[in-house]
This record gives C-alpha cells, sequence and structure tokens, in this order.
C-alpha cells in the first residue's frame, strides 16, 4: 500500500442519500474491483468519499467501469469519478 | 498514501480553475521525405505525417478518460518547410502544395494544427526560403489547420532585416487575403527571434533539424490554479508569494509530465521536453493578467506590471524545473492580447499600450502576441515593430516573437472575434511616425558584441 501508483482513486461527491456505500460497493465486488481504502466525510450535507482499489482483476476495462459508474452515479444523484491514481501522487509527492 | 484532501485540490484544478494539459504536440521530421520530384515528395509527407501520427488522437483521448485530465489540442510540428521542399518546389504555388497536404494529413489523424511551414532566416535566405516565406499568404488562405513560422534573427547571427522588411509585406498580403473574415489567417503566422527547435505551441511550433525522427512535446497550463492559489496569500510578503507560485507551478507541471510519458509510452515516440508556459485562455479565470491583478495590479498594463510578471514568469520556472527531467520550448507566460480576457480588460480600460506590451516581452516569453492593429498600418511600420521584438531578443538572449494582425478595414475602436480559444481584441493604436528610411535600407543587423563567447 506504500505505492499507490498502479491503483486506481474513486471519488464520490453529492447529496447525501442512503445506500451510497452500498451502491459502489456492489458493483465493484460484481466485477471483482477490489477495495483497499475508503475515507469518507459528509460536509454540511454533502456527501465526499474517495476510495483507493486496485483494478488489475476487473472483469471490464478501465473504460467500461467508468461508464457504469458513471450511470450508477446518475441514478443516485452523485458525481462518480474513476482516475488512475498515479495523476495525485504525481501531483502531492515529490 | 493520496489523501482525500489531496485527491479533491486536483479535482478541483480541473473542474473549477481551468487546469489542462494545454497541447501534446508529436514533432515529426521530415527529413526522409525529401525528393526533387513535386508529386513525390507530397506523398511521401503525406504518408509520413499519417503514419506516425495516427494514434495520436485515440492515445490523447484514453489519457484525457483515465486521469481525468483535459488535452485541449493534439498538434503536429514538422520539419521547416522550406528545407523540405528546397529540391522539389521551383515557385510558390509548389511550396503552397505542401501547405495542402500538410493540411490533409493533419485532418486525417485528428489533429487540430499542424506547424513547420517554416523559413529559418536569421542571417540569409535562400531561394527556397524566399519562394517559401512569399506563399505564406497563399498557404494560409487555403487551408485550415497549417501553421507558418519564420525564424528572422537570432543572438549569434544577428538581425536580417531584408527578411524583416519582407515580412511586413507578408503579414499585410496574408491580412489582405481574408479581409473578409477581420484578417484572422494572420493569426497562423508568427516570427521569432532564437526561436526553439521543440516548442509544442501554436503558431510557432516547427520540428527542428537539432531532432530525432519523432518526439512528444507537451505544453501545460493553468494560469486560474496559480490564481486562486494567490488569493489565499492575499496581502503576505513576496516570499509568501513567491513560494505559493513555485508549489502550484510544480504540481501543474507535474500533470504535464506524466500526461507527456504516458503519451509517449502509448505512442511509441520518445519524449522531448516539457513546456512549462502559463498559457491563457479567454475563458473566465484562466487569465494571466488576473494573476497580475491579483499580486496587486488595478490592471495589467499598470506600473509595476514588468516588475510583478518577471516574478511571476521566474518562479513559475523555478517550481516547474523541479518537476520535470526536461524543460524546453517557450517556458515562460504568456502574454496574449485575445486570448485573455483579462488582458482584453486592460485595453478597453487603457491600462495598456503597444510600448508597455513591448516592455513586458523583455521579462517573459514570448512577444507581441495576438495583438490586433488597425489595416491601414504600413507594411514598413509593421517591419518596424517586427525589427524592435527582435532586438529585444537578440541583445537579452532569448525567444520573442511577433503575432500581430492587421485587420483590413478595420481601425481603432473596433474590436475584432477570432472564435474560440483564439478570443477578440480590441483594435490597438500604433504609433504613426514613419521608420520607412530605417526599414528600406538593405542588409541585417550584426549580431551583438556578448554573443562573441568563444
Amino acid at each position: 500500500m506504500e505505492n499507490t501508483a498502479d491503483k486506481t482513486i474513486i471519488t464520490v461527491v453529492g447529496k447525501d442519500t442512503v445506500g451510497i456505500i452500498a451502491k459502489v460497493c456492489t458493483y465493484l465486488s460484481e466485477n471483482g474491483i477490489n477495495v483497499l481504502d475508503i475515507s469518507q466525510t459528509i460536509v454540511s450535507g454533502y456527501f465526499n468519499m474517495m476510495m483507493i482499489v486496485d483494478m488489475n482483476r476487473a472483469a471490464k476495462s478501465f473504460v467500461e467501469c467508468q461508464k457504469d459508474l458513471d450511470a450508477i452515479g446518475e441514478q443516485i444523484g452523485v458525481s462518480i469519478k474513476c482516475q488512475r491514481a498515479e495523476i495525485f501522487e504525481k501531483m502531492h509527492r515529490i | 498514501m493520496i489523501n482525500i484532501f489531496e485527491v479533491n485540490e486536483t479535482n478541483n484544478m480541473v473542474e473549477h480553475e481551468n487546469l489542462d494539459v494545454r497541447t501534446i504536440t508529436i514533432g515529426i521530421s521530415l527529413l526522409s521525405c525529401i525528393d526533387s520530384d513535386l508529386k513525390k515528395l507530397n506523398q511521401n509527407i503525406y504518408e509520413c505525417i499519417t503514419g506516425v501520427a495516427k494514434d495520436l488522437a485515440r492515445v490523447a483521448k484514453e489519457i484525457e478518460a483515465e486521469y481525468g485530465i483535459p488535452i485541449v489540442n493534439k498538434r503536429i510540428s514538422v520539419t521547416p518547410i522550406a528545407l523540405i521542399g528546397g529540391a522539389a518546389c521551383k515557385t510558390s504555388e509548389d511550396f503552397a502544395t505542401i501547405a495542402d497536404t500538410m493540411d490533409r494529413a493533419a485532418e486525417a489523424v485528428g489533429a487540430d494544427l499542424i506547424g513547420g511551414y517554416s523559413a529559418l532566416v536569421s542571417k540569409g535566405m535562400t531561394k527556397a526560403d524566399e519562394l517559401l516565406i512569399r506563399s505564406i499568404p497563399i498557404a494560409l488562405c487555403r487551408t485550415k489547420r497549417v501553421c507558418s513560422s519564420v525564424n528572422l534573427a537570432s543572438t549569434k547571427t544577428g538581425i536580417n532585416m531584408d527578411a524583416v522588411r519582407l515580412m511586413g509585406e507578408i503579414l499585410l498580403e496574408v491580412a489582405e487575403r481574408s479581409k473578409d473574415r477581420d484578417s484572422v489567417d494572420c493569426m497562423k503566422l508568427v516570427v521569432f527571434c532564437n526561436a526553439p527547435d521543440d516548442n509544442p505551441f501554436m503558431a510557432g511550433a516547427f520540428h527542428g533539424v537539432t531532432e530525432a525522427d519523432a518526439v512528444i512535446n507537451v505544453g501545460v497550463s493553468g494560469p486560474g490554479v496559480v490564481k486562486t492559489a494567490l488569493e489565499k496569500v492575499r496581502g503576505e510578503n513576496f516570499e509568501v508569494l513567491c513560494e505559493t507560485i513555485k508549489r502550484t507551478a510544480f504540481k501543474v507541471t507535474r500533470v504535464g509530465q506524466l500526461v507527456a510519458q504516458e503519451a509517449s509510452r502509448r505512442l511509441g515516440i520518445p519524449f522531448g521536453i516539457i513546456d512549462l508556459s502559463l498559457a491563457p485562455t479567454p475563458a473566465i479565470g484562466d487569465s494571466v493578467a488576473d494573476i497580475l491583478r491579483e499580486i496587486g495590479l488595478e490592471y495589467a498594463g499598470a506600473p509595476g506590471t514588468t516588475a510583478a510578471l518577471a516574478m511571476l514568469n521566474d518562479q513559475v520556472k523555478k517550481g516547474g524545473v523541479m518537476a520535470s527531467s526536461y524543460v524546453g520550448g517557450l517556458s515562460g507566460a504568456f502574454i496574449p492580447v485575445s486570448e485573455d480576457q483579462g488582458m482584453i480588460d486592460s485595453v478597453k480600460a487603457g491600462a495598456i499600450t503597444l510600448e508597455k506590451l513591448e516592455a513586458m516581452t523583455c521579462v517573459c516569453s514570448v512577444g507581441l502576441d495576438m495583438i490586433a492593429i488597425p489595416g491601414d498600418t504600413k507594411a514598413t511600420t509593421i517591419s518596424g515593430m517586427i525589427a524592435d521584438e527582435m532586438a529585444l531578443g537578440m541583445v537579452n538572449q532569448k525567444t520573442t516573437a511577433a503575432r500581430l494582425i492587421p485587420v483590413i478595414g478595420k481601425g481603432v475602436g473596433d474590436t475584432v472575434e477570432f472564435g474560440g480559444l483564439f478570443g477578440y481584441a480590441p483594435i490597438m493604436p500604433v504609433n504613426r511616425y514613419s521608420c520607412d528610411e530605417f526599414i528600406n535600407r538593405t542588409g541585417r543587423i550584426p549580431a551583438p558584441i556578448h554573443s562573441f563567447k568563444n
């Protein structure tokens, strides 16, 4: 876990509601995506979550997962982003 | 390990502060395409460009999606065409056929622009150089994506005043040919002193002869990110101000470095350089002039502007150099007028003049950029403005450039619309006094004394 460079970061931002984590995690488990870390806060009613996941054994391609997560986000009224962790590593670490 | 605040900071930069990678530019050497038969030459060029750059658009799209960072432009630069076409082209029209080929090839691979319709004439012009330069008005008015540049001077060679005089006339001809569209084709033409071989930004990109067969150069952006970071340190001392700019420039450049390395890996083309330039767009919150205002000026152009810009430019470099193993191109703050809403506001308020812009180009990249001037400006006056800008570059051992747009049929007080990323510009007044006799002298201005370093 020291190096997150080959991992993926999923961020979920939106109005808090019941079952956001459940929905996202169900999708991830159904598609062979392993969750390594979750952190989550609620700021003035807004749900803010970041997950570090391993997609190396995912059933679908990166872009397909992105599309699916996008659709799930739309269903529950939140924005779900799925990005390679390297961009954050590079920007915030020397 | 990455935390939620860092992730949010990065995503905020993209969503609210206009962080993007401004361009991935593939430099392609066309030296192997040279042939004395024009038809064969054009065919070679088309095959070479479409072969090397065939995956450019796809790879850029993939990187964009996977990392969540917008890549605004996909571009190509090629070896200066005056060198490539010399053996086959006997007329300016012959040269223009190469521009047609470049345009078709760029369109075929989904590149936004293609640069390198260029000549390097800082000391003298060959027959081919002159034919190419004279073909620029024909080439630019009948192509969409082709950009042209001419290197007129360098610290080592001095200023080729014959070419400076010619470019004044050529620029007016380009303006005249596109006068029904506000002389918009002038945007695709830039003249340089000390032009870099690895510049990824248009209109001045070309693939220098010192370069390998193909190379990936990336230009980053991010004026909005710097501006937002500075909002948090209002009233603080210069040390804090400089530190904040450096830290921000580091973060922005790291994104460029990552994109460049990924593009290089996926395309199988070596990585060249990152260009650290702060490149503005007309979008609100994507302005270099707004950074200057945030630093403490009422408008860009107010007294203190040159000092503030010098400091900004230097801190961007210091932060950026730490973030990338190879930095090159123009690397500095751009101060185009039409492409920067804050700069347009300054012109409208009467806060900035051409003379102040000229002073600002002494301390940043690149030069008098995207400046609309009255259409009745004389060719010799334009050449005089170009010569001044070349002298600044020559003496200060830096790259300078001029991208002026004489708008035929319009004068001071009018505004021109260039559309999209190119924005709009109020026409700026030009000094009306003559420099005819100076410009009409023939020959060149010798290299300055401090260029003799051997």
